[in-house]
C-alpha cells in the first residue's frame, strides 16, 4: 500500500530540511552509501539476517509494558512503556548500530567509526564491532567522558579505541566533528555509524529505517493486545532517532498525536538547555539543514542537559519538518523535572530509567493526569538508567 | 574581466604562478587582519583567502580549527569580516579577496543579503566548504549575478563524471584538495597530484590551484610546477599562533616571502628568455 507520508524525497530532503552539505571530499562515499543502501534496503538476505540479529542477539520484540501502578497514581491516562531498556546494551542504539554494522560487512569496511554523547551509541558501535570482527574507534567529548565514566570503560572492555575531544564545548557535537574529520581520511576502509537520525544523507533516513523496528512492533502489540492502537506516542529528542523509529510506522495515522520531548535543562528562561526545536532556528550543521541552537551569526551555542545523550544543538531534519507541518509536537522538559520521573518510575515500576527516557517519561506524568483513564499514552522508554545513578547520586547529593 | 580573472591572466602573460595565503579573520585579533591582509600582499600573495570562523569547522584540522575559535573570543562574525573587507579595499583596489567558510553564518545572515553586503565590501570569490553545488544552485546563481565568482572543490575522491558536470559551472578558479582529509594534514603525494591534475585539465580550462597540505618552500613550489595557485593555509596559521603580537606582521611577511620566492623559481627560464629576446 502506497504511503502518504513520503519523505525523503531522492536528495535526501525533507520538504526545506535534511540534504548533503558536506566537503566534496565526502560527497562520493555519501553516493556510494546511498546506492549500497537502497540495495540492501529490499534485499531480503540482508533483512532476514538483520532480523534475526534482532531476535537473537538484541533479545527483540521488547515488550509494552502497562505501568499500572504509576498511572494509577497519576491518576489519568493508562501509561504503556515500549521497553527500549531490554535490549541487549540497554538502549535502542543498538537496533541501529546492528543495522549500519552490517552494512558495513557487505560493503567490505573493516573499520568503524562512530560518535557518542553519554556512550550509550558508543557502546552499541563497540558491541557490533566486537561481534562482526571489526575495528571500531569511538569520538566522544572529554567532558562526556567524564560525565560517562562507565560507559568508556564499558568500550573499552569490547576493544574499541576511545578518542577523546578537546575542540569546542567537548561534548557531542564536537565528538561528530571529530568522527567526520576521520572520516573524510580514512574514507576508503572506513564506514561512520552515525547514531542518530543527523549528518547527510542517507543517514536521517537509514537510521531511522533502521529504528522504525520500534514502531512496528508496538503497532503488532498494540493490536495484539490492547485491541487498539495508542492516542498519543511520548518519546524523549536527542538527535530524535527512538521518537522517529516509533512515530514513523503512525504518521499516517491520523489520530495518534505525537509529542518529542526536548531537555530544558535547567529552563528554558536560562539559556541552558538543548531545546533545538523549541528554542532553535533553521540552519546547516553536519552535513544536514535542520533546526539548531545558535547565536545571531550562525555560530553554534553549547547547550546544556543532566543526560548527556539529549546535550546536542541540532535535531534531525524529518523532526524539523515533522515540527513545521504540525504532525508532531515537541515540549520541554526540564533537568529537574526529569529527575522528578526517574525517582517515580523506580519507585513504582521498579525500573529505573535512562534519563534521557526520563524526560519522555516526566511528560508523561504531565500529561496523564488531565486525561481520562481509558486513553492511553505509549511512552519510548529508550534505555536503562544504570549508566546515569552516579550522576542521579550527585544530583541528590550523595556521595558513594 | 573580475580581479580573479584579471590577476590569473597577468599572471600567465609573466609566466608566474598565483600564491594565495590564506588566514583566519579575527585571527589573532580583528585589529590585525586588514593589516595582515595588506602584509599578505606586500609579501607577493596574488589571491587572499579569508577565512570566515565557525564554531564547528568540520572540513579543518586542529590549526585552523583553533585559529577560528581565537577569533570567536573576539565574536567576529560575517559581518564584521565584511566590513574587513571593505577597508582592505579602500588602500587596495587589485587583489581578489575570497571568503572562505562555511554555510551557516551565510545562512544565519540570508543569502540574499550576504550577496548585496558582498558585492559591496568587494568579494571576488566564495568557497562554502560545506555547500556543494547541488544544495546551492539559486545561491550560486545570485553570486553570479553580481559577478561574485563561486570557487569549487574537487577532491582526490571526486568522480570523473562528476568532474565533467563540475566543469561546465566552475567560476573563477577551481581548488583541488591535494589530499584525503582534513586541513593541515601532513602527507601530499605529489606525483599523483601532478596526474591528476593533468587528468583536470581535459576539462577544465580555468586556473587550478592546489591546497591542503602545502607546508614549506619546497612543497609549493613542487606544486607550482603543475598548478596555476598554490594555497597555504594551516602553515601561515601556525606562524600566526607561535608568533608573540608585535612579531605577528614580519614573522608572517617573512614566510609568505620565502613561499613567494620558492614558487617564483618555477618559469624563471621562460621569463629570462622573454626578457633577452
Ligand atoms: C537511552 C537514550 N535515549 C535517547 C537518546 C537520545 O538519542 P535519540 O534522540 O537519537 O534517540 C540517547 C542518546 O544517547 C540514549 O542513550
Amino acid at each position: 500500500m502506497a504511503r502518504a507520508y513520503d519523505f525523503p524525497d531522492m536528495h535526501g530532503h525533507f520538504g526545506t530540511y535534511g540534504g548533503v552539505f558536506v566537503a566534496e571530499t565526502l560527497i562520493t562515499a555519501l553516493e556510494e552509501l546511498r546506492t549500497q543502501y537502497e540495495h540492501y534496503r529490499s534485499d531480503a538476505n540482508f533483512q532476514a539476517e538483520y532480523a534475526y540479529e534482532l531476535k537473537t542477539y538484541v533479545g527483540r520484540p521488547s515488550p509494552i509494558y502497562h505501568a499500572k501502578k504509576w498511572s494509577a497514581y497519576l491518576g489519568g491516562a493508562q501509561i504503556l512503556l515500549k521497553r527500549e531498556d531490554l535490549n541487549h546494551t540497554g538502549a535502542h542504539k543498538i537496533n541501529n548500530t546492528i543495522g549500519q554494522a552490517l552494512l558495513a560487512k557487505s560493503m567490505g569496511k573493516p573499520r568503524i567509526i562512530a560518535e557518542t554523547g553519554a556512550g550509550q551509541h558508543g557502546v552499541a558501535s563497540a558491541t557490533v564491532a566486537a561481534r562482526y570482527g571489526m575495528e571500531c574507534v569511538v569520538y566522544m567529548g572529554s567532558e562526556d567522558m567524564k560525565r560517562q565514566a562507565t560507559n568508556v570503560y564499558r568500550m573499552k572492555l569490547l576493544g574499541a579505541t576511545v578518542v577523546p575531544v578537546d575542540s569546542g564545548s567537548r561534548t557531542l557535537k564536537d565528538a561528530l566533528n571529530e568522527a567526520m574529520r576521520d572520516w573524510v581520511t580514512n574514507v576508503e576502509n572506513t564506514f561512520y555509524i552515525i547514531g542518530t537520525v543527523a549528518g547527510p544523507h542517507p543517514y536521517p533516513m537509514m537510521v531511522r529505517d533502521f529504528q522504525t523496528i520500534i514502531g512496528r512492533e508496538a503497532k503488532l502489540q498494540m493490536q495484539e493486545e490492547y485491541g487498539r492502537q495508542p492516542d498519543t506516542l511520548i518519546a524523549c529528542m536527542g538527535g530524535g532517532s527512538n521518537a522517529i523509529g516509533l512515530f514513523y510506522p503512525y504518521l499516517d495515522d491520523k489520530n495518534v498525536s505525537m509529542i518529542g520531548v526536548e531537555a530544558a535543562g535547567l529552563g528554558i528562561e536560562t539559556g541552558k538547555h538543548a531545546a533545538t526545536l523549541l528554542t532553535g532556528k533553521p540552519g546547516v550543521l553536519h552535513g544536514n539543514r535542520t533546526y539548531l541552537i545558535q547565536d545571531e551569526d550562525g555560530q553554534i551555542i553549547e547547550t546544556h542537559s543532566i543526560s548527556a545523550g539529549l546535550d546536542y544543538p541540532g535535531v534531525g531534519p524529518e523532526h524539523a519538518w515533522l515540527k513545521d507541518t504540525n504532525r508532531a509536537q515537541y515540549v520541554g522538559i526540564t533537568d529537574n523535572e526529569a529527575l522528578a520521573a526517574f525517582h517515580m518510575v523506580c519507585r513504582y515500576e521498579g525500573i529505573i530509567p535512562a534519563l534521557e527516557s526520563s524526560h519522555a517519561l516526566a511528560y508523561a506524568a504531565k500529561l496523564a493526569p488531565t486525561l481520562d483513564k481509558d486513553k492511553l499514552l505509549l511512552v519510548n522508554l529508550s534505555g536503562r538508567g544504570d549508566k546515569d545513578i552516579d550522576t542521579v547520586a550527585q544530583a541528590t547529593g550523595i556521595t558513594f | 574581466m573580475s580581479r580573479i580573472a584579471v590577476t590569473f591572466d597577468t599572471l600567465r602573460q609573466n609566466n608566474r604562478k598565483a600564491l594565495i595565503p590564506f588566514i583566519t579573520a579575527g585571527d589573532p585579533e580583528p585589529a590585525m587582519t586588514v593589516l595582515l591582509m595588506h602584509e599578505l600582499v606586500n609579501a607577493g600573495a596574488d589571491i587572499i583567502e579569508l577565512g570566515v570562523p565557525f564554531s564547528d569547522p568540520m572540513a579543518d584540522g586542529p590549526t585552523i580549527q583553533s585559529s577560528y575559535e581565537r577569533a570567536l573570543k573576539y565574536h567576529v562574525s560575517l559581518k564584521d569580516v565584511l566590513e574587513m573587507v571593505a577597508e582592505f579595499r579602500r588602500t587596495n583596489t587589485v587583489t581578489p579577496v575570497v571568503l572562505m567558510g562555511y554555510a551557516n553564518p551565510v545562512e544565519a545572515m540570508g543569502y540574499q543579503k550576504f550577496v548585496i553586503k558582498a558585492k559591496e565590501c568587494g568579494v571576488d570569490g566564495v568557497l562554502t566548504v560545506d555547500c556543494p553545488p547541488e544544495e546551492c544552485e539559486e545561491w550560486i546563481e545570485n553570486l553570479k549575478q553580481e559577478k561574485i565568482d563561486t570557487i569549487f572543490l574537487i577532491s582526490p575522491t571526486t568522480p570523473q563524471i562528476r568532474i565533467q558536470q563540475m566543469a561546465k559551472r566552475v567560476q573563477g578558479f577551481v581548488y583541488y584538495v591535494a589530499l584525503k582529509g582534513v586541513t593541515g594534514a601532513a602527507h601530499i603525494d605529489l606525483s599523483e597530484v601532478a596526474n591528476k591534475l593533468a587528468g583536470l585539465r581535459s576539462y577544465i580550462s580555468i586556473p587550478i590551484g592546489v591546497g591542503f597540505g602545502i607546508h614549506d618552500g619546497a612543497t609549493a613550489r613542487a606544486v607550482a610546477e603543475f598548478a596555476d595557485a598554490v594555497v597555504v593555509g594551516s602553515r601561515i596559521i601556525a606562524e600566526i599562533e607561535k608568533s608573540a603580537e608585535e612579531e605577528v606582521l614580519v614573522n608572517v611577511y617573512r614566510l609568505v616571502k620565502s613561499l613567494r620566492s620558492a614558487i617564483d623559481k618555477v618559469g624563471i627560464k621562460h621569463r629570462i628568455a622573454r626578457i633577452k629576446r
